[in-house]
Formats: structure tokens, sequence, C-alpha cells
């Protein structure tokens, strides 16, 4: 196995609202008690994991206008649940998804302070922008951001919540602080003192030239689905060339796929482990929900066991609101009918190998090999493990996988320090009074 | 009101800023040992300390019973947020959550959001009440029964039982259905300060415990009946309302001699009520009080409470459950059995019966 001098970083996803997760699995727990956020997070705590992560979403999907009903649906507000999962666990970073678009800087910089100090410097923000208007039904800001508007908010929403970490001096004096830019004009006194990590780590999701530039700017770490080696590769490469013109090194940005595995005791019983968790994961009813995404057409009496439907896809129509859309529809249904030809698929078998979302299949052995080889590759600085089973997912990764891992050195045997910082192997910022 | 009503007693745990969770686990688990029904922590966006919310969920597993309850106010945080954060407290606490309610009147508090001026009072009591009568709503917002895990026809959810609320208040308007299941207690309990003024409206008709301030029994009897009456007059039953007598203690002078009774002390907070003196003559006051069927209990607020808490609980209170006042354990798991108070009925699964 090749070695690497770069110990790569993992993080644990809480599997929820999306069709990766298996509720129908007997093993499948709620996704809402606290006793799953504690079991996952003490587990990869366990497994020496940088972060414990969770997503947000801020409106139910529908799909044709009524709520989306075959996922997992329902999940609790990020920061309370990091909040209490600081009493439970010691060591891990606790990282929360919080939308730009529909918060204020104050009001925000300030939760996250208090979770560093509650915490003791284990907190980080994943600083996303909302897609739509559909959301922006919940509150009274409302309304709909274009991309571009999104992320200069997001960005100055960042540059203000570092301000507002900075007015306490580091000895412990409030100082005021006024902010007057584009999207916020704000002034007084910041009422938490700087946080154990000066500032609590910040993380960047989204893909646009826009996102990738908003990340070389203001982000510690990215969280992407790059998570094939040359997406990969052509993603890192493209984002780590964006830091130089902000005066930042390489190693300033984690790089940090979303990814999933399977394991099993060869790499054929994890193959066949593999097949049987994608048959749970696009079951009929969801074969036919990915296709009428695509297809944005009612397509409820179409056979899943058949072939692809002969209709072309209304590229005008939405069925889905509340999920961010992939690509151009029209070329997608090309693209599955292609595959669906060469190998003579169904509707269901079609949609269960284009959407295929798992990314590391086979021994603990072969897995470990994979990981390691895909950081000395270039193509991540570490991994986002989505486990597709609330909440014992991670159990079988942290037992069988880290201790290869380690062995190789290619993962910590403890961790170094306190702060999440610290096991990103960020420094903590320097104080700008 | 019968003498032999329960007796309700809570604490106020903030006081000079800190910002180690050790010292609010240490207090709160202090006052879980007196057997307290909850504890309070104020805040405001202002005031130099930590999000209080946030503190009392990281004290939600280093305690078992006691009920916690944080100031969230109302007029510069979203409506959805504020309904989702105090759901997830409730189901972090397994059943333990309350949210003291409160506005942010200052100019100074408005710059450091910029999105509009101060308000007057009366204006922001009235969005405060309509960010109850939301959050409420997304708290019913799913059915309790709402997940089904159906594998054969492989619904997670009966969408029928999950809810638009389409809320249009006169300040804002929320779509729904709420992100959080409904949480343990169905809606957890909404605390308020409403001796008079807007807030004694939004209390009354929103409210399941209400502090008030008086100096004088009969003056807190006529505002709990005066309450009452109004509580009623919007279709809610009276007896589901526990009116607490907000109360300002110093017992850090007990070497001198006591100054037993209820003085009208320096005006710590408008028109507060204010005790000076030591933990046997607060039970006597307490018992005095609550004998005469005045309040249903008492929300005391400890000048220092690493000092006078330890005070109440172990001089105060152990005086009352000797007395047989006051219980000496939790008998049940949530705040609502602490308080009395039934699990509220789902308003769209009544609507879905009778439809
Ligand atoms: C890996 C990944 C995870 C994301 N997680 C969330 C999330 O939990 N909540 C959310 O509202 N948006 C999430 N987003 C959406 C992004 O914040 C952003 O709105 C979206 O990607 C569109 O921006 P873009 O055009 O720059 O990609 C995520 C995006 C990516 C790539």
């Amino acid at each position: 196995m090749t070695t690497t001098t770069r110990p790569m970083h993992l993080a644990a996803h809480f599997p929820g609202v999306n069709n990766t997760t298996v509720w129908t699995a007997p093993r499948a727990g709620s996704q809402i008690d606290f006793s799953s956020f504690e079991h996952l997070a003490r587990t990869a705590e366990r497994g020496l994991f940088d972060f414990f992560f969770l997503a947000e979403g801020l409106r139910l999907r529908e799909h044709h206008g009524r709520i989306h009903d075959l996922d997992v649906v329902g999940r609790p507000e990020s920061l309370t649940v990091l909040a209490a999962l600081a009493s439970v666990t010691h060591r891990i970073g606790l990282a929360a998804t919080v939308n730009t678009t529909f918060n204020e800087p104050y009001e925000l910089a300030r939760r996250l302070a208090t979770l560093d100090h509650l915490s003791g410097g284990r907190a980080a923000w994943n600083a996303v922008t909302s897609p739509d208007a559909f959301t922006g039904e919940n509150f009274r800001r409302g309304g709909y951001l274009d991309r571009a508007h999104r992320y200069t908010r997001a960005a100055e929403f960042v540059a203000t919540a570092r301000e507002l970490w900075d007015t306490w001096t580091p000895d412990g004096t409030p100082r005021p602080f006024a902010h007057h830019g584009r999207h916020f004009g704000i002034e007084g006194e910041f009422t938490v003192p700087r946080s154990p990590q000066g500032h609590p780590v910040v993380i960047q999701a989204g893909d646009s030239a826009e996102g990738r530039e908003f990340a070389a700017s203001a982000a510690d770490v990215i969280f992407t689905r790059h998570g094939t080696p040359e997406s990969g590769r052509a993603f890192y490469a493209d984002v780590k060339a964006r830091l130089a013109k902000y005066g930042r090194e390489r190693d300033e940005l984690r790089i940090m796929p979303g990814v999933t595995f399977v394991l099993g005791d060869t790499d054929a019983d994890a193959q066949e482990r593999a097949a049987e968790i994608r048959l749970q994961q696009v079951s009929p009813q969801n074969a036919i929900l990915a296709l009428e995404q695509v297809w944005g057409r009612d397509l409820s009496g179409h056979d899943p066991d058949g072939p692809l439907p002969a209709v072309d896809p209304d590229p005008t129509a939405s069925a889905t609101r509340g999920r961010v859309a992939h690509g151009d529809p029209l070329e997608t249904a090309a693209r599955w009918r292609a595959l669906s030809e060469r190998k003579g698929l169904s509707t269901r078998q079609t949609v269960i190998e284009a959407t295929g979302r798992q990314s590391f299949v086979g021994s603990p052995r072969t897995v470990a090999e994979r990981l390691v080889e895909f950081v000395a590759a270039d193509a991540a600085d570490g991994f986002v493990l989505v486990p597709h089973l609330t909440p014992g997912g991670l159990d079988e990764f942290v037992d069988r996988v880290v201790p290869l891992l380690q062995e190789r050195g290619a993962f910590r045997s403890e961790y170094g320090g306190p702060t999440l910082r610290s096991h990103l192997g960020l420094a903590e910022p320097v104080w700008k009074g | 009101m019968s003498a032999t009503a329960p007796l309700h007693l809570a604490a106020e745990i903030g006081g000079p800023p800190r910002y180690d969770p050790a010292h609010y686990i240490d207090l709160a688990r202090l006052a879980e040992r007196g057997a307290l029904d909850f504890v309070t922590l104020g805040d405001s966006f202002l005031r130099p300390g930590l999000d209080a919310l946030a503190v009392l969920a990281r004290v939600a597993p280093a305690t078992h019973r006691i009920g916690l309850v944080p100031t969230v106010t109302t007029t510069h945080t979203e409506p959805f947020h504020v309904s989702s954060a105090v759901a997830t407290l409730d189901w972090v606490s397994r059943g333990r959550a309350g949210w003291y309610v409160d506005v942010s009147t200052t100019g100074a508090e408005a710059r450091l959001f910029g999105r509009r001026p101060a308000a007057p009072a009366d204006e922001l009591w009235q969005e405060a009440g309509e960010v109850a009568d939301a959050s409420a709503r997304l708290w019913d917002s799913w059915e309790d029964d709402a997940e089904i895990r159906d594998a054969a026809t492989g619904r997670f959810v009966d969408r029928d039982k999950l809810h638009h609320i389409d809320f249009e208040g006169a300040f804002f308007s929320v779509r729904g259905p709420a992100i959080v299941p409904r949480p343990p207690q169905g809606h957890p309990v909404v605390v308020v300060d409403g001796t008079g003024g807007p807030a004694a409206r939004v209390a009354a008709r929103h409210a399941d415990v209400v502090l008030v301030r008086a100096t004088a029994p009969e003056r807190a009897a006529a505002l709990r009946a005066e309450l009452r009456r109004r509580a009623a007059a919007h279709g809610r039953d009276p007896r589901a309302l526990r009116v607490l007598l907000a109360l300002t203690v110093d017992l850090g002078d007990i070497e001198t001699a006591p100054e037993p009774g209820l003085e009208s002390g320096p005006p710590l907070s408008a028109g507060g009520s204010y005790y000076r003196g030591g933990p046997v003559d607060l039970a006597e006051l307490i018992t005095r009080w609550h004998r005469g069927g005045a309040v249903d209990g008492f929300h005391l607020t400890p000048i220092t409470p690493g000092r006078d808490l330890e005070r109440i609980v172990n001089g105060t209170v152990a005086l009352l459950q000797h007395r047989g006042l006051f219980r000496t354990f939790h008998p049940g798991g949530t705040l609502r059995e602490h308080l009395g108070l039934a699990r509220p009925a789902n308003r769209y699964a009544q609507e879905r019966g009778r439809a």
C-alpha cells in the first residue's frame, strides 16, 4: 500500500434528509431523538474524527405541490443540537450548517461564538446560501436572491462575523464595532469575548465559480460533491489555485468531499451489500420520483421495471421544490437513455446506476487503500463520510477502517490538541483589532 | 383556590456574565436537587453573556429532570428560527423546555441588526404575540403520528398529517410546516412576565406560566384573577395558567438581623418585588402567600446566583419540604408534568377529527 506523508482529515455527516439514508432497514433508528445524535457523534469521536456535521434545510421539500413523503423528513435545529452534544463529547469538532440568506450577522456570530465557548473551541459553521424563494416563504426577509447577490451577501456576512469575533481584545476588553457595507449597516458592542478558537472554523459548500471564489477568499474547509478521483483532482487544483489571489497558502484551506462507503468481509461481500443498499435507497417509488425530478412531469403511472419514458423531459417544469437542481434535464435524460440502452436496464436499474452514490466499496483494507490513494493523488485533503444508517452507520468504519489508516500513518492515533482548528492543522486567526 | 394546591418554584440562574458552561451546569443541578420546577436564564442582545438557549441546551444532557427556560426575544429574530430552536431544546432535553418570551425595545439593539428602527413596546408585544401564535402553529404542524415509516408503500411520513400553517400576521408571514417534528411536550412551556400593559395581554393569550410583580398578596391575587379572566375570554381554560410571583432575593445578609416579609426594594426591575433577609424567613413568606391563595408559586431571582441559590435550595426549599409544602422529588419527566399542565392537543389533528 502507498503511504502518504499527508495525514487525512475525517468528518461524520449525520444521515438525514436525503435519499441516501435508508430508513427501512431493521437497524435504522430515529433521526430526531437526541440519543441518535449522541451515538453518532460519540462514535465519530471514538474514531478521532475532526468534526461531526449537520446539514440544514429550512423548508420541507415538495413534489408536485405536495410534501415529499418518501425520504426521511424532519430534523432539529443544528446549533441547539450541537450545544447539547458539547456536553457528551470532549474533542470532536461540532459543525452546523446555517444559511446566510435568512439570518443576520450579529445574532449568528453570537450563537457561533457561544458554541465555541460552550465546547471549548470546537465550533464550525458551514455558511450556505439559499437557492430559492420557496424557502423564503418561511421568513420575513423572504424572497429571492440571485446567485451573485447570495454570494456577495454570504461573503459580507462572513466578513462581518469575523469583525464581530475580533471586537474583544485578546486580553478580554470589549470594544465597539461599526460595519457599514452593501448588505449590512450595523454598530454597537458584541456581547461575547473572543472565543477559544479566535474564530469558529468556516466551511463552504457550493460549486459555482462564485461559490469557489467565496471559499478561496474566506473558508477554512470546503465540503464538496466531487467524490471521484478525476473530478476531485480537477476541483482540488482549481480551488487551491484560487487561494494565491487572496494571499493565502495552499494548506490554509481543507478540501473534503462528501462520500459514502459500504464495507464487507471481502470485496465481493461488499459489492453484494452495496447492491442491496442501492435497492433500498432506490425503491420503486423513489425511482419514479427521480424520474419526475428530471422529466418535470407526472410519471406516476410509469412502470419502474419497464424502460425509460418515451416522452422527453419538460425543461421548463420543476416538479420538486426545496432541492438544488443538478444539470440540464434534457442532457440528463439523454445520458440515462444511453446508459439504459447500452446495458439493457429498466427504469429503476437505470436510476440506480445513474445516481450511484457509493464512493468506496470493499473490504476494510480495500477502502482504507482507496482513501489513502485519493488523498495522495491530491483529489482531497480528507472526507466527510455520509453513512446510510442512523445512528449506527459509522460503527463499522470506526472499528475496522480507522485502525488500518492509523497503521499506515495516514490518520491520527490521538487528538493533538483541544480545538477543531488544531485537528484541521489550521492556525488561529490573527487578531485584527 | 384551596390551600393544598401544589406549590411551584423556579429560579433564575443568570447573573454577572460567565462564559464557562460548568458554572451553569452546577446551578441547574443545584436547582434540580431542590426539585424546583424550572430554571430560567435571562438574555438580551445587549447584555454581555452567551446565548441563553444554547447554554441551556449544553446544560440539558448534564441534568435529568429540571425544566430549562431560556429567554428568547422576538423583535429581531426570525419567528421560524425561534420556534425551531425552542422545539429543539425540547427534543434535546426530552421534554423539559420552556421559552421566556421577551422583546427588544432599545435603539441600541435595533442598531445591532440594522433592519428596523426601535419601536414602541405596544407594537413589539403585539408582534411577540404573533410570534408565540405562529410558533404554536408550527409546533402543531406535524401531528404526533406523522412519521409512519411504511415500508410497504415506501412512505416515511403521512403527508396528510403535515400542515402548512399559512400564518399571516400584521408583522410577518410563515408558510410552514416546521422542519422540526412536534416536540415531546407538544408545546414547550411559554413563560411571560405579565404584570401589566401589553405583555399582560400576550400572557393571558399565550402563556402557560405568567410572572407577576407585586408587593402585597392582595395585589398578586387581583393580578391572577385578571389574567385568568382574560385567558377565559380567549377561550382558554383559566386553570391551565400558572401565576408565579417574581421575587428578587438577597440572602447574603443572614448574619444581620433578618428583615422578614416583603419590602419594596431598590428598583432592580421596574416595579419589581425584592426580598432581603434569611432563607427561613423567605420560606415563611412563601408559605404565607401560597396558603393565602395569592399565587401558584414563586420565581426567585437570586442577587448572586452562586451564593443565594445554594441558600434557597438548602435553606428555604428544605424547610418548605419539611413542612410538606413542596415536593421532595420530580414525580414526572417533563416540565409540563412538574407544572401540572396537560400536553396540548394538536389543533390540526382536532380539525381533521371534526372534518
Ligand atoms: C456538499 C454540499 C452540501 C450542501 N449542504 C447544504 C445544506 O445542508 N443546506 C443548504 O441549504 N444548502 C446546502 N448546499 C447548497 C449550497 O450552499 C448552495 O446553495 C448550492 O450549492 C448552490 O450554490 P452553487 O451554485 O455555488 O453550487 C450544499 C452544497 C454542497 C455542494
